[in-house]
């Protein structure tokens, strides 16, 4: 890959301090989006792809929240060592972030227009009206919401949910950021709309050539939006992949799970698979693998130390032993788990 | 046929544009008539308060000894009390004087109760802690026994009257807006303009402020009400407006004595204090009802 990387998070490690003790929401991810490109992270909510964005915009709510470790890296510079000052420049000009509730992404009390010029002046303090009124416009064509020059005088709630939507987007995009983070953008919204936002999104990515961080936990998102998926459990990252990759071929045992949950239209079946067990409380798992309690193929290694990131090929990494076996390992275990 | 339907359409849509949230409760202030009759009332007060001293019949102080605890008459109209000054020249005047108390009072401490309240509410932790103990301990107090201290402290008179109404009346501002500032910061709103690099001061300004204003609006309204009775009361105790002040609750103290052969110096400065406070309280009652449709009831 020889796009450059804007966006590189390090051993990011976010922990929220609590009287019972601390817990690391985020645990040691390292990761990087590069130029125009869409990268998802998907995971059950609790897995900490929240945190993670927020980690990345500066917004973790603190206390009780810090980060205590690791560095993002915004074209080169380590951005969560920045002072708040510095970062409210990079704020909405730099990365932005839409969020998953448009319906209440916007203050009611104020007309579209008035949001957006906002947006614009926040970090272009000397345009002048006409000018902040004019990209206003611009960028709410370039979103796609009609008419426009009506639509900047409307409140909040005379617009629909997936216009709200399109406002946000556009509201993120007024100052042309590098990367976008999208939380969950189309979880609120129903699925022939979630499709357009998509689609949208898309676009944008190909004409902007902004990088997307899109996190969600719908893997149909995924497959229909991005080029790269990585997969959280537990605040960890198990499983790194092209999209392909992921769905042909995943070598993570929770992976799999979750590929095998999703309901396939041409097969009618009574119950649907899911994973057995819950998803662990933060900090409950000291030892050993995360999923390991969960997981069909775990064996005594697995309960005694946690597995680091293996390779299984060219882009695509795991978070298993039974890729630390020799050739083709998951295979192996099959076979001996079937006889 | 269509065509006129299809205009029709096009209006209500065009109608329905330039509406506000503020026009909308402007709207539905307008149905009450309880909200009305309290706005005219309060209204008429007004006038009253920026006028009556130029309509009045008589100086306020004017005395008439041979005039002494007349009865209404044509001359004069609510009659007159114990010095013979006419009283409805006197309660003209003193509407000025109570609104004026009231209205600053009240303005005072909803200015500084919501700047306290939104910080504590906004910035949390030890900023918090100080702030909403100074509320509890002003709230721990009867409100009328603060005042009379703060007025025993500072000395009698009108203005430190109003200072301590001022001061007693801090506390419900801030904790209102306090608790609304807690909900309203974690809106996704506030979370998105600080993901669009809002600093802390603009978004305080411009989106916690603007939302949380309603119950101050609707308090402030009905406060004022309050404060003019405190105002009274104080006066009545000898606490505020001094002895040549037509002040109503004044009035209401000089006028005591001679209960039983003049009522009507006592019954006039009362009801002019009972039609305030009715009609400020209807009016907040409407605003209430316009501004926050989910308190209703």
């Amino acid at each position: 890959m020889s796009r450059k990387a804007v966006l590189e998070v390090r051993e990011l490690e976010t922990t929220f301090f609590s009287d019972s003790g601390k817990v690391a929401a985020v645990d040691r991810i390292s990761f990087s989006i590069h130029e125009g490109e869409i990268l998802a992270i998907v995971g059950e909510s609790g897995c900490g792809k929240s945190v993670t964005s927020l980690s990345i915009m500066g917004l973790v709510p603190s206390p009780p929240g810090k980060i205590t470790n690791g560095s993002i890296l915004l074209n080169g510079k380590d951005i969560s060592k920045f002072s708040d000052k510095q970062m409210r420049k990079i704020r909405g000009n730099e990365i932005a972030m839409i969020f998953q509730e448009p319906m209440t992404s916007l203050n009611p009390l104020f007309t579209i227009g008035n949001q957006l010029i906002e947006a614009v002046r926040i970090h272009h303090p000397k345009w002048s009206k006409k000018e902040s009124t004019a990209r206003a416009i611009e960028i709410m064509k370039l979103v796609g919401l009609p008419r426009a020059e009506q639509l900047i005088n409307d409140y909040p709630h005379q617009l629909s949910g997936g216009m709200r939507q399109r406002v946000m987007i556009a509201m993120a995009l007024v100052c042309n950021p590098k990367v976008l983070i999208a939380d969950e953008p189309t979880t609120a919204l129903d699925v022939t709309i979630q499709a357009q936002i998509l689609k949208l999104m898309r676009d944008l990515n190909e004409r902007l050539n902004t990088a997307v961080l899109l996190i969600t936990h719908d893997l149909g998102v995924v497959a229909e939006t991005c080029e790269r998926v990585i997969v959280m459990y537990a605040g960890q990252i198990v499983e790194e992949a092209p999209v392909n990759e992921i769905f042909k071929n995943p070598q993570h045992p929770y992976t799999k799970g979750l590929i095998q949950s999703v309901p396939d239209m041409r097969y009618k079946k009574d119950t649907l698979y899911s994973i057995p067990g819950n998803v662990p409380k933060p900090g409950s798992i000291l030892e050993g693998c995360r999923f390991a309690a969960r997981c069909e193929y775990a064996f005594e290694r697995c309960l005694t130390s946690n597995p680091p990131l293996y390779d299984a090929s060219g882009a695509h990494r795991a978070r298993c032993f039974l890729l630390d076996m020799e050739e083709g390992g998951i295979s192996h275990v099959e076979s001996a788990a079937e006889s | 046929m269509s065509e006129i339907i299809r205009n029709q359409v096009r209006q209500i849509e065009v109608e329905e544009k330039v509406k506000g949230p503020w026009q909308e409760a402007w709207t539905s202030f307008k149905k009450s008539k309880s909200a009305l009759v309290g706005s005219a009332i309060v209204i008429f007060f007004v006038l009253i308060a920026v006028f009556g001293p130029f309509i009045a019949p008589q100086g306020i102080n004017e005395q008439n000894l041979s005039m002494r605890l007349q009865p209404p008459s044509a001359e004069f109209w609510f009659g007159t009390d114990d010095l013979g000054r006419d009283i409805f020249s006197r309660i003209l005047h003193g509407a000025r004087i109570s609104l004026t108390v009231g209205l600053t009072a009240v303005l005072i401490s909803a200015v500084a109760g919501s700047f306290l309240g939104i910080i504590a509410g906004y910035y949390g932790r030890w900023i918090d802690t100080i702030i909403s103990r100074i509320f509890d301990i002003l709230l721990a107090f009867p409100s009328i026994l603060l005042a009379i201290a703060i007025v025993s402290i500072l000395g009698p008179s009108l203005q430190n009257a109003l200072i301590a109404i001022a001061v007693i009346n801090i506390p419900n501002f801030g904790r209102l807006i306090r608790s609304r500032v807690l909900s309203i910061k974690e809106e996704e709103y506030i979370h998105a303009a600080k993901a669009i690099g809002m600093r802390n001061t603009r978004i305080l300004w411009k989106h916690i402020l603007p939302n949380s204003m309603t119950p101050v609006i609707v308090q402030g309204t009905l406060a004022i009400a309050t404060a003019i009775i405190e105002a009274a009361a104080l006066g009545f105790l000898g606490l505020g407006a001094e002895a040549p002040q037509p002040e109503w609750g004044k009035m209401l103290a000089d006028a005591r004595m001679f209960l039983l052969n003049a009522p009507w110096a006592l019954i006039f400065p009362g009801l002019a204090i009972m039609l305030t406070v009715i009609g400020f309280n209807l009016m907040g009652d409407g605003l209430r009802d316009a501004l926050d449709p989910k308190m209703k009831n």
